[in-house]
């Protein structure tokens, strides 16, 4: 006789098995995290920044001022036939900044562009020097390139935030509702099977690919691009178990009513689309206005990403994101919850 | 009708309605323990409803249900432990081998039996290692019912389990089924094959528009035609009902698909009295077929239509 296994144990292990066995979900969990890194870290990987291009209205003063811009070297000078043409470069984005001398300087720049107004002052720079202007008192650069403080170092814990995410929602959403497309779930509550067992097999299943997701991607951000983990890494394991928990408990609250895998997939879309943009995934959340900061910073992406990057770039301690996890958790809970209660097994 | 046996189920006045439809509409049953209990009807006559009421999984609009002494309600788990339940449409997962669906079946009960058994019970033996997407037909429906044992269940619920399946694997299914109700155990099962019902079935309930029109043993029921023969015929050119009016023993013309069909209580009186009087209407018989009287003549004599709209 065979040992009859757990139900839990049993659905959990059913859920690897069918996951393993599906070769894509595989290449979206594991490969697609990496290969977007490795693009956005190849994008803006170390190096000189780019010149900021500029133009300069034609006429006698224009060969002097494009020849003390290059010398410069911060920006790349362009010169326009006349004011207009340089002004319409100048409105479709090609320059940053268009330079008119007529008796004075005139510069032409959008000052909402942070790069218009770097290229303002290195315009303004180049020319008054060229023109023999001296500094007040001499000034010297001491250039930093520390580990931690590039975009990759910020980018690594936001992609593995929303990887957690993504495979929580959809890995568990999608499951869920084929079941119930196929009728699976019904045949499974005409039986003694606990749903709480059912759901929580979901999760729990997360939890064995999650050590493997973490591990791909963590490896990956630190041998090539050398990203540091400065806190704990027992911390930062436990954080994203906490993340794991939290997802899949939105991912089983998104698919606990959905009859159609088109119906999830729109509710699964308008839970993440916003916490993609919102959560400081690929730009830092802080760059939100301040009305809406307080409902940014209660996103459990949000919580999930600061939290990870405290733990990594700043190497800080449980205690100091204790606030972050509390919300993560109660996202998780409460999802986990309210999908138990309305759950549609048919 | 001797009640000394313990009825399995019994249910009083239920219905059931979605939107306008009235999928059941008052309808009493009672199962009795040991027995194998066929509900047998037409498609959307009210089967699937009716069982997944009585499996628990449907709540009714009115009526009482009883399965194995208790109503549906409170501590279901406990009443699931002893039933097995195989539903129509459920497909089981596709990326699962045989053995590893049966196992994830039998953790859920408690009590059960071996899936090592089981794949022998359903001669699944040499897939035990397939995954179910690569399964025939025949072999899929051999595992949902597996899976309905894997509680080793004192009652079984099977809703169409031959459906669609070829003539072998639907024998195969039917001996499995009889085996398990010969150890005393009790199945409700729903078809639309009168013959289906006619090997297994004790009794059946023929079902239309979401009631019982007809309850009782398949014989009986037969019987109840007064007529053990149906016989078929075709002629050139074709009659009209009033030829038959003259001949002894004919009953029930019916016209289906320009061939007449009637009732017959004794062949040997009937026939040769029907060619004398097709010769003197002038027609000339095409085609002559007989059959004994089946639960589908039953269900047209009842309804007028066919049970299957092949």
């Amino acid at each position: 006789m065979s040992e009859r296994q757990h139900p839990l144990v049993a659905l959990t292990r059913t859920r690897l098995l069918e996951f393993v066995r599906e070769p894509e979900a595989l290449f979206w969990v594991f490969m697609f995290p990496v290969l977007m890194a490795l693009v956005l870290g190849f994008a803006f990987r170390d190096r000189p920044p780019d010149p900021i291009p500029v133009g300069v209205a034609a006429g006698p003063p224009a060969a002097e001022l494009s020849t003390a811009l290059s010398r410069a070297g911060t920006v790349k000078a362009a010169v326009y036939p006349d004011v207009a043409a340089g002004l319409e470069a100048l409105r479709t984005g090609k320059i940053a900044l268009l330079v008119e001398d007529r008796a004075t300087l005139v510069y032409h720049f959008d000052p909402t562009r942070p790069d218009a107004r770097l290229a303002r002052l290195e315009v303004d720079d180049a020319i008054q020097r060229a023109r023999g202007r001296r500094d007040a008192s001499p000034a010297a650069e001491a250039l930093v390139h520390e580990k931690g403080s590039r975009y990759i170092d910020f980018l690594v814990p936001g992609i593995l935030g929303l990887n957690l995410m993504g495979t929580g929602i959809w890995g568990i959403g999608f499951s869920i509702v084929n079941a119930r497309l196929k009728k699976t779930l019904k045949l499974m509550t005409a039986t003694p099977m606990r749903h709480a067992d059912y759901l929580l097999a979901q999760m729990l299943s997360r939890f064995v690919f999650l050590v493997l997701e973490v591990a791909v991607i963590l490896a990956f951000g630190v041998a090539v691009f050398g990203v540091p983990i400065r806190g704990s890494l027992v911390v930062l394991v436990l954080l994203t178990f906490l993340g794991a928990l939290c997802f899949g408990g939105m991912g089983l609250l998104v698919a606990s009513r959905a009859r159609t895998l088109e119906a999830a997939n729109g509710l699964m879309n308008l839970v993440m689309v916003p916490m993609w943009l919102l959560s400081g995934v690929f730009f830092s959340s802080e760059r939100f206005p301040k009305a809406v900061q307080p409902l940014v910073q209660a996103l459990p992406l949000t919580a999930l990403n600061n939290a990870l990057r405290a733990v990594m770039l700043e190497g800080r301690s449980a205690a100091a994101i204790a606030g972050e996890a509390a919300i993560v958790a109660a996202w998780g809970l409460a999802s986990f919850a309210a999908a138990l209660k309305i759950f549609r097994w048919q | 009708m001797s009640t000394s046996a313990p009825s399995a189920i019994v249910c009083r006045g239920l219905k059931k309605h979605y939107g306008d439809v009235r999928a059941v509409d008052g309808l009493d049953l009672e199962v009795r323990a040991g027995e194998c209990f066929g509900l047998l009807g037409p498609n959307g006559a009210g089967k699937t409803t009716t069982i997944e009421i009585l499996e628990g999984l449907t709540k009714p609009d009115e009526g009482d249900v009883v399965v194995l002494g208790r109503r549906w309600g409170s501590q279901e788990r406990e009443l699931r432990e002893r039933l097995g339940v195989s539903l129509q449409e459920s497909r089981l997962t596709e990326k699962l081998t045989v053995y590893e669906t049966l196992s994830l079946f039998r953790s859920f009960y408690a009590r059960g039996r071996d899936p090592e058994l089981l794949l022998e019970d359903l001669s699944l033996e040499e897939k035990r290692d397939a995954r179910v997407g690569k399964l025939s037909g025949g072999q899929r429906q051999r595992l949902a019912v597996a899976c309905a044992l894997a509680g080793d269940p004192e009652l079984l619920f099977l809703d169409e389990p031959t459906t669609g399946l070829d003539p072998q694997s639907r024998l195969q299914l039917w001996e499995r089924i009889a085996a398990y109700k010969e150890a005393g155990r009790t199945v409700l099962l729903t078809t639309h094959y009168m013959e289906e019902a006619e090997r297994l079935c004790e009794r059946v309930a023929v079902v239309d528009h979401g009631r019982i029109i007809a309850q009782g043993a398949p014989a009986d029921l037969i019987a109840g035609l007064g007529a053990p023969h149906i016989l078929e015929l075709a002629t050139d050119p074709a009659v009209g009902a009033d030829v038959f009016k003259g001949v002894r023993g004919l009953r029930d013309p019916r016209q289906r698909d320009g061939r007449w069909q009637l009732a017959v209580a004794s062949l040997a009186e009937a026939v040769p009295a029907l060619v004398d009087a097709l010769e003197g209407a002038g027609a000339k018989l095409v085609s002559l077929s007989t059959h004994r009287a089946t639960l589908e003549d039953v269900f047209i004599a009842l309804t007028g239509r066919e049970l299957r709209d092949e």
